[in-house]
């Protein structure tokens, strides 16, 4: 049974936004060609076409950010918590839109792609990706679309930098942003996560150098990658509580090295499931696309590369996300007002770490809810 | 969901209402629910900030539209330029801040002009109190004891005036609030009046 206040049944589209004659310029340099982007899309574009938002997803998110691709599906879009009728990103109000990223593996082109110039995938033949390459597809996307401005842009960790992304390269295109748990740069310890992740993938003998398509693949690299992220996105306090050092039953006396905790367990199966639904090569490319955006050493600093900013701005970090602390949001918030943007901060106190964001959370919900109604108002006056 | 009622006018609100000229830009220290901003936005067109160390406040605020920052005092100021507000409040504020010097020092950096409002404790019926019981009386009356209370400083008008002076601060307005939020006349206002409503400046030079 699909819930009542879900968006329902939804399907993702895929839009192709460059052909060999037009192929979208990336960071790396050169040109790729043919390019694919997958999205979703909820609610109705109004008349005016004033109302369109659009969300960013996460390393190991997709374009299904809500509702169910069919009656059965066990689990809906990722952010089904905050995208709905009623829901923070009220769908009876606002256009709701979510793409996936460049270098995907959820139907945007991406490692997994064939490479039109030897009929076979590209694996590590795909060029690098950044953020920007991303948010200038979603560009060619809304353009595509017929939006010439949205009122808001949002997302999550990666999710975010598309939106401080956004501010920066688009300013005359987005009325507003909610960059949420994210950075304009990652730590040191962020990119040693992350580096820990990769080299899982590509120490498997399943990697083949990228070239596994076909087989199996770094299945137990990627799903390390996974279990890895996954210790990240939570916190100390909030794994004591989902799983404190309670065992597993069954599993006491089988062997002095069993699996027997119940947070191993927990790993154990978010990775398992990750293999089945993510490509490790997509892994690689996003996780160094997220380590290396870096908008302050590309502009020279933070402030500056804020400067031609001009979205209204609604800044959220929870209190207990040590990937992505707090003091990261007020390095942003810093920058935005020395550009004397208008911005809102607001450090939500939670235990769920990183993951906060992906939950049920009242608080972010009335931010984002109030946020919107004041920029939508201040739009159409 | 609506936004709530308007809840009755604070007395000190009215006054700062009063005070700030239309279409100014303003900065709250200490903002709370945003009640203040929104009223200054509503009824003077201003371009409001506010900044509050409570998350729940923070919530509120943006729920009522105005932009805010969730952090302490010092910590929101320092975000700001020098000049970059016509006005700066501290509302029932000034009372609550670990160091009022620093603030009262950054806030006259950001804003051209401070407005600050507190209760004063120099008052007839707190001196008359603590006279005859010996015992630090509670500043509004309310129900929060010494060891409770989120007032953690007392002051008087007096007190405000001298420290005035002694740093070099014009004080550009002053006005005197009975409980009820009547205007005091100057005369003995330090004993008669309730709160303290200052529009202060730093002096030139």
């Amino acid at each position: 049974m699909i819930p009542r206040d879900s968006v329902g049944l939804v399907r993702t589209l895929e839009f192709r936004l460059a052909e060999p004659a037009d192929g979208l310029p990336l960071d790396s340099g050169g040109k790729l060609s043919p390019v694919t982007l997958a999205y979703e899309t909820y609610g109705t574009l109004s008349p005016e076409k004033d109302n369109a938002v659009l969300i960013c997803h996460a390393l190991s998110g997709s374009a299904h950010a809500a509702g169910y691709h069919s009656p059965d599906d066990a689990k809906p879009g990722w952010w089904e918590t905050a995208i709905g009728p009623g829901k923070a990103f009220d769908t009876d109000t606002y256009f709701v839109i979510c793409s996936n990223v460049i270098g995907g593996c959820s139907g945007s082109t991406g490692p997994g792609s064939i490479d039109p110039a030897t009929g076979k995938p590209y694996g590590m033949r795909f060029p690098p990706v950044t953020i920007g390459d991303t948010v200038r597809a979603q560009k060619r996307l809304l353009d595509h679309l017929g939006i010439p401005r949205l009122l808001s842009v949002s997302g999550g960790s990666m999710g975010g930098m598309q939106v401080l992304e956004w501010m920066m390269a688009f300013p005359d295109s987005v009325a507003s942003g909610i960059p949420i748990a994210t950075t304009a740069r990652l730590s040191a310890q962020g990119i040693a996560f992350d580096a820990v992740g990769r080299e899982a993938i590509m120490t498997d003998p399943g990697w083949k150098g990228g070239d596994y398509y076909g087989d199996r693949g770094p299945a137990s690299g990627l799903a390390i990658a996974r279990m890895i992220g996954h210790i990240t996105y939570l916190s100390d306090e909030a794994m004591h509580r989902k799983f404190g050092r309670r065992r597993r039953n069954g599993l006491a006396n089988e062997s002095a090295l069993a699996k027997e905790f119940e947070v191993e367990g927990y790993l154990e199966q978010r990775g398992a499931s990750f293999i089945n639904r993510f490509d490790a090569n997509s892994y690689l490319y996003i996780t160094k696309a997220i380590d290396c955006y870096d908008p302050a050493q590309e502009h020279g600093s933070l402030v500056k590369a804020f400067a031609r900013g001009k979205a209204k701005v609604l800044v959220i970090s929870f209190s207990s996300d040590w990937l992505f602390p707090t003091y990261h949001s007020k390095e942003i918030v810093r920058a935005l007002k020395a550009n004397g943007i208008d911005c809102s901060f607001c450090e939500i106190q939670t235990s769920h770490g990183h993951d906060a964001f992906l939950l049920e959370c009242p608080e972010q919900t009335e931010l984002i809810r109030g946020f919107l109604r004041r920029v939508r108002r201040e739009a159409r006056a | 969901m609506p936004d709530p009622a308007s809840p009755p006018v604070r007395p000190d609100h009215s006054a700062i209402l009063d005070i700030v000229t239309p279409r100014s830009r303003v900065l709250d220290l200490g903002c709370g629910d945003g009640d203040l901003l929104r009223a200054l936005r509503e009824q003077k067109g201003i371009d409001g900030r506010g900044i509050d160390r409570d998350d729940r406040a923070v919530i509120a605020c943006i729920g009522k539209g105005v932009p805010v920052y969730h952090g302490t005092i010092l910590e929101g100021l320092s975000l700001y330029g020098d000049g970059e507000f016509d006005f700066v409040i501290l509302s029932q504020t000034l009372q609550q801040t670990i160091e009022p010097d620093r603030v009262i020092a950054d806030m006259l950096r950001v804003g051209r002009r401070g407005i600050v409002t507190f209760p004063n404790f120099g008052r007839w019926s707190l001196r008359i109190r603590f006279l005859l019981t010996g015992r630090l009386p509670s500043l509004h009356g309310g129900p929060w004891r010494w060891y409770e209370t989120p007032d953690i400083l007392r002051l008087s008008i007096a007190d405000f005036r001298a420290y005035c002076a002694r740093k070099g601060i014009a004080i550009i307005e002053s006005r005197f609030l009975s409980p009820s939020g009547r205007c005091v006349p100057r005369f003995w206002a330090n004993a008669r009046a309730s709160t303290g409503a200052f529009v202060i400046a730093r002096r030139p030079g």
